[in-house]
């Protein structure tokens, strides 16, 4: 069958055969990223030269045949706040406009060692705060499913790269849903890995107990193959796990008859839409019809998680973010007198709106005398969480829930009522909490054609048994070649 | 009694030590002092966005010896036993690039320790509070600017340098018995190889907390925290001015403000800083991106393995073992190359009789002469010429007469400046003493002969004029003459 997207291994094959040049895929990426002024601002930096020249390198190896493996000359589009030598990381924030990185971050460093032709940086919320990708100091993003909605966010930019056929893959980072939610609003795969599976070294820090980078595809296959490049131990991230890697291509390819699936109890009808409602349930039936088996798992503690969340997302991001203070960076305030004056006005100036609610609030709860009532009780909430999901598990190999209680939102619909905003992270944030990895899938559309996801969640390091039931149940929906 | 005798004062020092480790605390540069500013960088020391830190498990080790010195407990009562946290401390300056400094908070590496000092003849218990790592911040420069006077230089060269704080229990009483204190611990953090204790070139810091009351009072009265103490003298000096100025503020009927105060050298006066300097909430939070410090049995065993012998302990073992007295053994033990230095040139000797006598006489060079010779020439026992054997030789030559003690002090300049043993020096220059009875009596009867006068003036009863002959014996003998024989000849001859 040929398949509306081509997958990797098919980019793979042509590449190998010589029936495609990597230079002709990276400048097509990138005539398309040129072209794509309807999407919003997409990219911050595009690497043309660069990226070309990479691609010819590739494709020289092709020639010799020494091709580095299957991401060798294939097009990839990296988040802002993902680090490169020598490019601009702005973290879609004017306090970065002009920074230029010494150095590659881990996941960079493995890609280019894999041949991956990195295109360029794409757009996000600011320093990845935000929900709908409309927080960057760049300009918004648009969803390719319908223009006048968001992406989701904060990795929107990334994942709409891959629905729109910018890039077959991106990398997106997470805190709270940050790929798998705008996975969900774009119609594309996002993989939020077990946290310490994938080195944060060089993802710049919002919250670094919740940060993990993660791929987007448009098919469960591609992602497992850019997960495997991409997770292991290394000994810059101190967090950063030993556990061996599985091997995810082979891994996903068992069939999931007998796996027990997880629903959760908790859950009730008013956290969702009803459209997200019914098309959690066909599509929990269809994978039933695949062979798993339901059973119904408590988390008494999941109401708590998006309080939990922000309360320790805030705490973490006020003190990653307290080195953007004027004195190095771009962004200085001309208007100061004294030291003093220096740090808040060019924190005033230089950070936007959202960036400053989370820096506030974060201050707040680790201040004294109410570090006990916010910021020391999330993490006790926190824990517990995480045990609920512990015991979960010992019923049930992997969770299933919506990743979102509703379809895209119109720009704008929730910018003044950050609180509107917030809760849509109930079902991803809490996945950060517990560390687990989890993915979305595409899981069909609503009336007005806008995509949905279904969330699956595994236990530590099983990152390989999700994405496994999401490759069988993305093999059996009708809208797997569905292209905006 | 005088206002000063009403009060006694409450003393608490934090002292901070900067780790002797190759490289920094979370990232592998080199913590060389004096390089090329911001040449000992990289993207985890300058903080730059995305870079991580991950520890350096000398410096964990280099702090467990600290502690272990201190007979401090690694189990916190908040932590987990053997458990220590790292925790982000929240502020904004200029050389501090991430914004925060991480340091330990409430579960610190080690608590409750204490260690000995000596003072005034007696020794105190002086408990440590706790004991915990942090990274330092980098330097800011702001003068010797010429036209760019308005400008400041960041050097971030320090910044991520490891550093112990070691907060001891409020148990000190005067300036002097802080000094000590201090100068205990640079004994020690020497002894343990952890720390150079190199106050002048910032490798040891203090902080003093200070309150005075009356005498005979339990509760603590309000407290000021002095900064800026860089030397022992600065310690003394600036605690003896606060706790007089508190004193004053009492005997005025005026309050202490409790506030932090900087040390000015020039002037020798404490003085509050701004209050907005101090005004800080650090907001505390437990570091993210380490893993919780788990100490093992067996990693605190390994690093047990390598602590020396500590200076309590070999100054107890020098007075048993070679009979010494505390104060030279005091000396002695003040560090560890003067210590091995001793102990070579005493396994040096022969193992005669008298043995004991000999220790006591090269602890008495060591003392006094080579001491001397080493500060004139800015040496150390470490690196001096004269081995230990070559002073073992000098005293056993002294001991069996072949020389008298007197030309072994010029042996000894020349052993200083040359490196030659004792023996060579006294055959070279024939400096053998004049022990000969024979040659001896020949020379008290020619100096006898020669002075008839004195000699009836000392049979009158003028017994001053003995030392006379005996001057004028070891002239004739050129110095060389045995003086316990010349003084039996002499005393033989005369009451004749």
């Amino acid at each position: 069958m040929d398949k509306a997207r081509p997958s990797i291994k098919d980019l793979h094959a042509r590449l190998s055969q010589g029936e495609t040049k990597s230079v002709d895929l990276t400048q097509q990426s990138l005539d398309h990223a040129k072209n794509s002024d309807s999407l919003g601002t997409l990219f911050l930096s595009l690497r043309e030269g660069r990226a070309m020249a990479a691609a010819e390198a590739a494709d020289q190896r092709a020639k010799q045949g020494k091709r580095l493996g299957p991401l060798d000359g294939i097009p990839i589009a990296i988040k802002d706040n993902i680090v490169m030598k020598d490019e601009v990381a702005t973290c879609g924030s004017q306090f970065l406009r002009d920074y230029v990185s010494p150095y590659d971050s881990h996941v960079v460093g493995k890609l280019k060692e894999a041949g991956a032709v990195i295109i360029g940086k794409t757009n996000l919320d600011e320093f990845a705060m935000g929900s709908s990708n409309e927080h960057s100091a760049y300009g918004v993003v648009r969803n390719p499913w319908d223009r006048d909605r968001v992406p989701g966010g904060s990795s929107g930019a990334s994942a709409v790269c891959v629905a729109a056929g910018i890039a077959p893959l991106s990398l997106g980072s997470e805190t709270g849903g940050s790929v798998r939610q705008p996975a969900s609003f774009c119609g594309v795969v996002g993989v939020k890995p077990t946290y310490g599976r994938v080195s944060r070294y060089g993802l710049v820090a919002f919250a670094s107990s919740l940060d993990q980078i993660g791929p987007f595809s448009w098919w469960v296959e591609d992602a497992a193959l850019l997960l495997q490049v991409i997770a292991g131990r290394d000994e810059r991230d101190s967090t950063s796990a030993a556990q061996a890697v599985d091997d995810y291509p082979q891994t996903i390819q068992k069939p999931i008859d007998g796996l027990r699936v997880g629903l959760v109890r908790d859950f009730t009808a008013t956290d969702l839409d009803a459209a997200a409602e019914k098309n959690f349930s066909t599509a929990v039936e269809a994978i039933r019809g695949l062979g798993a088996k339901t059973v119904e798992v408590s988390l008494p503690h999941l109401k708590y998680a998006v309080g939990c969340y922000y309360v320790i997302n805030s705490a973490e991001a006020s003190a990653n973010l307290a080195r953007f203070d004027g004195v190095r960076y771009t962004s200085r305030s001309k208007d100061h007198g004294n030291l003093k004056d220096l740090f808040v006005n060019s924190r005033t100036q230089g950070f936007g709106v959202e960036v400053k609610r989370r820096i506030m609030l974060g201050t707040y709860v680790l201040s004294a005398g109410y570090y006990d009532a916010y910021y020391g009780k999330a993490c006790k909430i926190r824990h517990l969480i995480r045990e609920d999901f512990i015991k979960a598990f010992a019923k049930c190999d992997v969770i299933l829930t919506p990743t979102s209680p509703c379809e895209a939102f119109p720009l704008g619909a929730k910018l003044e009522n950050p609180l509107q905003m917030y809760l849509s992270d109930v079902f991803t944030a809490s996945i950060n909490l517990a560390g687990l990895p989890a993915v979305s899938v595409p899981s069909g559309f609503s009336e007005q054609g806008l995509p949905f996801g279904l969330q699956i969640i595994a236990p530590d390091f099983a990152e390989g048994r999700a994405l496994g039931v999401a490759h069988h149940y993305q093999q059996s929906t009708d809208w797997k070649d569905m292209r905006p | 009694m005088k206002p000063v005798e009403r009060y006694e004062a409450v003393i608490g020092l934090e002292v901070h030590a900067q780790l002797s480790t190759q490289t920094k605390l979370f990232c592998g540069c080199a913590t060389q002092f004096g390089a090329k500013p911001n040449s000992n960088t990289c993207p985890v020391c300058l903080g730059l966005p995305g870079a991580l830190p991950v520890l350096n498990r000398q410096a964990v080790e280099f702090a467990m010896r600290a502690a272990m010195a201190t007979h401090c407990s690694f189990v916190t009562p908040k932590a987990a036993p053997h458990k220590s946290l790292f925790a982000r401390k929240n502020y904004f300056y200029p050389d501090l690039p991430k914004g925060y400094q991480i340091s330990q908070f409430d579960q610190p590496l080690a608590v409750n320790g204490s260690i000995a000092v000596q003072f005034d003849e007696a020794t105190r218990k002086i408990g440590i509070t706790r004991i915990h790592m942090e990274e330092d911040a980098g330097k800011l420069l702001h003068d010797s600017l010429g036209q760019d006077a308005d400008k400041s230089l960041i050097d971030f060269n320090r910044s991520g340098v490891p550093l112990i704080e070691i907060v001891s229990e409020p148990e000190l009483r005067t300036p002097e018995e802080a000094a000590a204190y201090c100068r205990k611990w640079r004994q020690l953090v020497r002894y343990l190889q952890i720390c150079d204790g190199n106050l002048e070139q910032g490798s040891m810091r203090c902080d003093a907390n200070v309150s005075v009351r009356p005498r005979g009072e339990k509760k603590l009265y309000t407290k000021t925290e002095i900064k800026n103490l860089n030397s022992f003298r600065h310690i003394q000096k600036a605690l003896a001015y606060e706790i007089d100025r508190q004193i004053t503020c009492y005997e005025q009927g005026e309050a202490v403000v409790q506030e932090t105060r900087l040390w000015d050298a020039d002037q020798e006066v404490t003085r509050p800083m701004r209050s907005k300097e101090e005004a800080h909430d650090y907001r505390y939070f437990a570091e993210p991106d380490l893993l919780d410090l788990q100490l093992t049995s067996e990693w605190i065993a390994a690093v047990k393995q390598v602590i020396p012998e500590l200076p309590d302990d070999k100054l107890e073992r020098f007075r048993q073992e070679y009979a010494l007295s505390t104060y030279d053994a005091l000396f002695l033990t003040q560090d560890q190359q003067c210590a091995d230095y001793f102990e070579a040139a005493a396994a040096a000797l022969s193992a005669d009789k008298g043995e004991k006598e000999r220790f006591k006489e090269i602890a008495n060079w060591m003392m006094g002469d080579f001491t001397k010779a080493l500060k004139d020439y800015a040496g150390s026992f470490a690196t001096t010429k004269v081995t230990p054997k070559h002073l073992a030789s000098l005293v056993e030559l002294i001991a069996t007469e072949a020389i008298s003690g007197k030309i072994a002090k010029s042996v000894f300049a020349e052993m200083f400046q040359s490196g030659q043993t004792p023996e060579k020096i006294v055959t070279a220059k024939g400096l053998q003493q004049l022990s000969d009875e024979k040659q001896l009596r020949q020379i008290v009867e020619k100096v006898i002969d020669a002075h008839p006068k004195e000699v009836q003036q000392f049979q009158e009863g003028r017994d001053k004029l003995f030392g006379f002959f005996v001057g004028q014996v070891m002239r004739a003998s050129q110095g060389q003459a045995n003086p316990r024989l010349v003084n039996e000849l002499l005393r033989a001859v005369l009451s004749k």
